[in-house]
């Protein structure tokens, strides 16, 4: 596919590294934020491409892996109610709650739905108007213009019987929390490309400039990523911290302009406690006044209750880079994609579960 | 989860800016995607698509930029190799 393979040129890839090997002097430890781009360097070796010098620590750009097990109570608790259909996507059935999963309830004959698309969510509704429909709206920013959408065009459409679980998250106050940590050994980003591509980067530079810390805008095929190692590396060796953009054809500086004005409209800034993390402030979005009517935890009246993780996992530590997964004592025995323990080995975009896929039974914990 | 490809837009229906959709072709396989947020999109354009939303238009001449990138990185290793 266009766009794609050329991106993945083996000879290119091989040259870019040659380009890193040249560059470093020293050792250098640089966090990809995203999730989608950790897969990737499972996926394609790309860590093993790298100088020895060079450490890629996993962050915390997984929703799937950074919501809460207080919502994924609640999904269960909505899911499980005769009149409502609940529909979130794939990756978030097997999340496991305090008691159980979505997909236990599905099993026991909850209507629980995996779609696409939160528009697909929203016609279920006109569809069904003797039923409730329930979207589980997580996500980064990234997600943020298509659940915008979905609850605008509901208010447009008058439609009654939708709503959404919102779980949503920001990137840069989560950089922040990491870089203000007195175990954060990064030293360098490379920044989610598509949450870029919808916000642009202006949000990066103060914190780039606060904190002395390169961040590279990094596409997400192997290409993308070396070439966002290379200028990340080089930034570092050259004393430099600014934002750099490697994902030109998607990132404008600027980002999507009338994306951002609809997530305006419909969500504000609010705080959001991570899971593994805890809650960071301004950290996250959630329906604004004129749009609340929407917002499932008002509509069902949820229970709010905080509860206390597995201590066995050690999630929160890997979402922060403090620890890679081979360390965890539970990684690959009692814990495994089938049978998982704490979200990041649920998601395939999750650390563990791409170390477990791609890295099970060789030494990885470099 | 971010997870977001390149696809081409094949046709496009509707007037609404809000509702305005194409058909997006991902190397054959074509789905209906929402346009709204990518305005100036016109068939035969790549776009990057995530959750059935076009998130941006494909720079195509920002896209040789690696390319161009790896070039430039060549020709000064040359010049370093020759300065030793
Ligand atoms: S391997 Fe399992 S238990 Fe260990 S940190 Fe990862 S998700 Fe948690």
């Amino acid at each position: 596919m266009r766009f794609i393979e050329e991106y993945r040129d083996p000879e290119s890839a091989k040259r870019l590294a040659e380009a890193i090997h040249k560059t470093v002097t020293r050792p250098w430890t640089i966090m990809e934020i995203c999730g989608g781009q950790t897969h990737a360097i499972m996926k394609f070796g790309i860590d093993e491409l790298l100088p020895p010098q060079i450490t890629l620590l996993h962050g915390p750009g997984c929703p799937v892996c950074v919501t809460p097990v207080e919502l994924i109570d609640k999904a269960v608790e909505l899911a499980s109610r005769p009149e409502v259909i609940f529909c979130s996507f794939g990756d978030m059935l097997r999340v496991p709650g305090t008691s159980k999963d979505l997909l236990s309830v599905k099993a026991e004959g909850g209507d629980v739905r995996i779609v696409y698309s939160p528009l697909d969510a929203l016609q279920l509704a006109i569809k069904n108007p003797d039923r409730q429909v329930v979207f589980f709206a997580v996500g980064f920013e990234t997600t943020a213009p298509a659940n915008a959408m979905a609850v605008y065009q509901a208010k447009q459409k008058g439609v009654q019987n939708f709503s959404i679980l919102v779980s949503h998250v920001l990137v840069p106050p989560a950089i922040e929390a990491i870089l203000r940590s007195p175990t954060c050994r990064v030293q360098g980003f490379l920044a989610a490309g598509h949450v870029c591509t919808v916000m642009g980067y202006t949000e990066y530079e103060p914190i780039a400039q606060r904190y002395h810390v390169p961040i590279v805008v990094t596409g997400f095929e192997p290409l993308d990523i070396l070439q966002g190692v290379y200028m990340c590396v080089r930034q570092l060796e050259e004393g430099r911290a600014e934002v750099e953009n490697q994902y030109v054809r998607s990132v404008r500086r600027e980002g999507n302009r009338p994306a951002q004005e609809l997530i305006r409209e419909v969500f504000e800034v609010v705080p959001r406690k991570w899971r593994g993390i805890g809650e960071i402030p301004q950290s996250g979005l959630g329906l604004r006044e004129p749009y609340q009517q929407f917002d499932a935890e008002r509509r069902f009246a949820l229970s709010t209750g905080s509860v206390e993780e597995a201590s066995e996992c050690i999630s929160g530590l890997v979402l922060q880079g403090v620890k890679k997964p081979p360390e965890c004592p539970a990684f690959g025995t009692r814990c495994t994609p089938e049978h998982p323990l704490g979200a990041t080995m649920v998601s395939s975009e999750g650390a563990c579960a791409a170390y477990f896929k791609y890295r099970r039974g060789v030494q990885a914990a470099r | 989860m971010c997870l977001a490809i390149p696809g081409q837009i094949l046709s496009i229906s509707g007037d609404d800016p809000l509702t305005r959709t194409g058909r997006v072709s991902f190397g054959g396989i074509v789905k209906e995607v929402n346009l709204a947020y990518v305005p100036e999109a016109k068939v035969g354009d790549y776009v990057i698509v995530h959750v059935g939303f076009a998130i941006s238009i494909v720079d195509e001449k920002e896209a040789q930029e690696v390319f161009e990138y790896l070039r430039q990185m060549e020709e000064l290793g040359e010049l370093q190799e020759q300065a030793t």
